[in-house]
């Protein structure tokens, strides 16, 4: 872990900087400590999903019980045959080499968005935009409506069933009020989750990505570092060494909200249309009778 | 390690994203809200349908089209409450005024279109107070078609594919949906001889909701897959345009004998549109929380909205999960209000 200087969350003037999270997963160990740190940090419930086969991946997906969440995937050029009848019968291709094997790990977490869709569509002012840039969720406001559940493009957000309000990462408000990292980024061993001033993240991450590139990881690519994406850029971005499907995440996330405009002058042409239809049908039909 | 590039195993993640598992959340509306739908639709329509009528001198039609207002205005925010998660904080929606949420506007909208409309119908029936219900009905004529169309756009501002390529027509399909409910309902309850208007009301809102549908499906492309095949959302859709079908057409051929189809029941009261808001909203009564999620065919609704992720065969279905040990939240975040920032952050 790195270790902050505790001005880092404001500039010399004293303004709060926006902070966020830049996750290395070529880095990334599968040791799932951010999960456990998470978790007992903030009192997430137990959440526990069983085996799922899912790799050494038994917290399946962002929820309202997992603010943190590590992605495991096996690459290989062949499959199953290895084991099945192929094997038996000798006809399973040559075992291939450990240099053709490939396993990516990748902590997820909330996105943090420039234009966040969750936020953007909460009736009660329960999410909001916190100094530091993050988006936080007030649970003694959240009434529970339901809303952003379906406005995130990522699936983050979720509303807990036994309790009827909605939960997802805080990137650690409490914390950073007082001056210290995210627990998740604290307990991180390889400093695969960084935490830090967005600006200087989205630099270093930078320079990280192209080291990588140049060093044959073709697909290594950036997720959510462009402020001009479809949700304006993640206040918490990504390195990947593949493409976001692979990780489960959306390739070309879009806010919902971004079309609103149109929505709205839409759904007035309909209004529009509506209120002359029947008054036309009523004017010029003729008049009921006694 | 570039080797492994090459490619993905059968079955591994890659092939169809991770193990399958859809990108977004389940929507967590219940079966309220398609019920509110047809509703708010119903008394909207209705209360403009009553004051258009008023003005065109057809006394009887606009006391009918008032009557049937009052109720729907009255169930439609019992239902928008009870979908809550926490019902007995419905209030916390009236302390902030936000209009990037359809929903924060559907509140106030539906907070003061309702007493008007429920006031109006009630006057209306007992015969008392002419000008507080002149007063009344022409509040709730001007918020009503606000009410029809705004849950369009609730319903668009969503993550979800098939309900965010729909934005264009959705206000055209509620609008249409809300006139033949409010024209059959205004048909039933107004005496033959001044039910006349609200049978062309009816057939032509069944028409403009069939013709805007289609238009719908056939933007939405292959996102239209949902409403295909046998899955809930594809079969109360067959429900709905068949009855809105049947209701215009036997509202159309009953021309002249107009007090004949109003006694033998409902030709076009549109029972087919909380069925066709259900399907809009991809789910069916009974509620989301006992069922099962969708499979098959209904599970692109889920997924991502890009061509590239698209994948018609993703499965949807989860683990079940053992019931959660439940650990109270020991770190409240405090007074976070007093520091919110609404808007977007720059």
């Amino acid at each position: 872990m790195t270790t902050l200087d505790p001005g880092a969350w404001f500039t010399p003037d004293g303004e709060p900087r926006r902070m966020g999270f830049f996750t290395d997963t070529s880095v990334c160990i599968g040791c799932k400590a951010c999960e456990v740190a998470c978790k007992e940090w903030n009192g997430v419930p137990s959440d526990v999903a069983g085996f799922t086969g899912m790799s050494f991946d038994n917290t399946v997906a962002l929820g309202a019980d997992t603010w943190r969440h590590v992605a495991f995937v096996e690459q290989a050029p062949v499959g199953l045959e290895w084991f099945g009848e192929d094997a038996a019968a000798g006809t399973a291709p040559a075992a291939p080499s450990a240099q053709d094997l490939r396993f990516l790990m990748s902590s997820d977490v909330c996105k943090h968005c420039t234009r966040a869709g969750c936020l953007d569509v909460c009736p009660t002012g329960a999410i909001f935009r916190t100094e530091f840039g993050s988006v936080v969720v007030q649970e003694d406001v959240c009434n529970g409506c339901g809303y952003c559940v379906s406005a995130c493009p990522f699936g983050v957000i979720e509303r807990r069933e036994d309790d009827g309000r909605a939960f997802k990462c805080t990137l650690c408000y409490d914390r950073s009020k007082g001056g210290l990292e995210p627990a998740c980024a604290t307990a991180c061993p390889t400093d695969s989750i960084q935490f830090g001033p967005l600006d200087e993240l989205r630099d270093r991450a930078a320079g990280r990505v192209e080291h990588l590139v140049a060093a044959g990881q073709s697909r290594a690519q950036l997720y959510g570092a462009d402020p001009d994406d479809g949700v304006g850029g993640f206040g918490a971005f990504f390195l990947l060494l593949d493409r976001p499907e692979v990780y489960g995440l959306p390739p070309d996330p879009v806010v919902p909200t971004r079309d609103a405009a149109r929505m709205w002058r839409m759904a007035g042409a309909a209004a529009g249309v509506l209120v002359a239809g029947i008054a036309a049908l009523v004017g010029l039909s003729p008049r009921g009778g006694r | 390690m570039s080797a492994a590039a090459g490619g993905t195993a059968a079955g591994a993640p890659g092939a169809d994203g991770y193990y399958g598992r859809p990108v977004l959340k389940r929507p967590a509306w219940t079966w309220e809200v398609p019920w509110y739908f047809w509703t708010g639709g119903l008394a909207g329509a209705s209360s403009v349908l009553s004051v258009a009528a008023r003005a065109a001198g057809n006394r009887p039609l606009a006391r009918a089209a008032a009557i049937a207002a009052a109720p729907a205005a009255a169930v439609s925010p019992a239902l928008l409450v009870s979908d809550l998660g926490r019902p007995e904080r419905f209030l916390n929606m009236l302390r902030v005024f936000r209009p990037s949420s359809p929903l924060s506007m559907g509140a106030w909208l539906l907070s003061a279109y309702a007493p008007l409309a429920v006031g109006a119908g009630a006057a209306e029936l007992l015969g008392i107070l002419p000008r507080t219900r002149t007063a009344a009905a022409v509040g709730a004529a001007a918020l009503g078609p606000g009410l029809v169309t705004y849950t369009a756009v609730l319903l668009a501002h969503n993550a979800v594919p098939v309900w965010h390529g729909a934005q264009r027509e959705l206000p055209f399909v509620f609008a249409g949906s809300a006139a033949a409910s409010a024209g059959g309902a205004a048909f039933l309850l107004a005496p033959a001889a001044a039910a006349e208007p609200a049978r062309r009301v009816a057939i032509a809102g069944g028409l403009l909701e069939l013709a805007a549908e289609r238009a719908m499906e056939r933007r939405l492309g292959p996102l239209a897959a949902p409403f295909e095949g046998d899955g809930p959302a594809a079969r109360l859709g067959r429900w709905a345009r068949g009855l809105t079908a049947a209701g215009t057409t036997l509202a159309a051929a009953g021309g002249g004998r107009a007090g004949r189809w109003r006694r033998r029941g409902p030709p076009c009261c549109s029972p087919a549109a909380p069925a066709s808001a259900g399907r809009c909203t991809g789910r069916a009564s009974p509620p989301p929380r006992t069922r099962a999620p969708p499979s098959g065919r209904s599970a692109p609704a889920w997924t991502p909205a890009s061509p590239r992720a698209r994948d018609p065969q993703a499965r949807s279905t989860r683990p079940v999960r053992p019931a959660p040990v439940r650990v109270r939240n020991s770190a409240t975040l405090g007074p976070a209000s007093s520091l919110s920032r609404h808007g977007t952050y720059r």
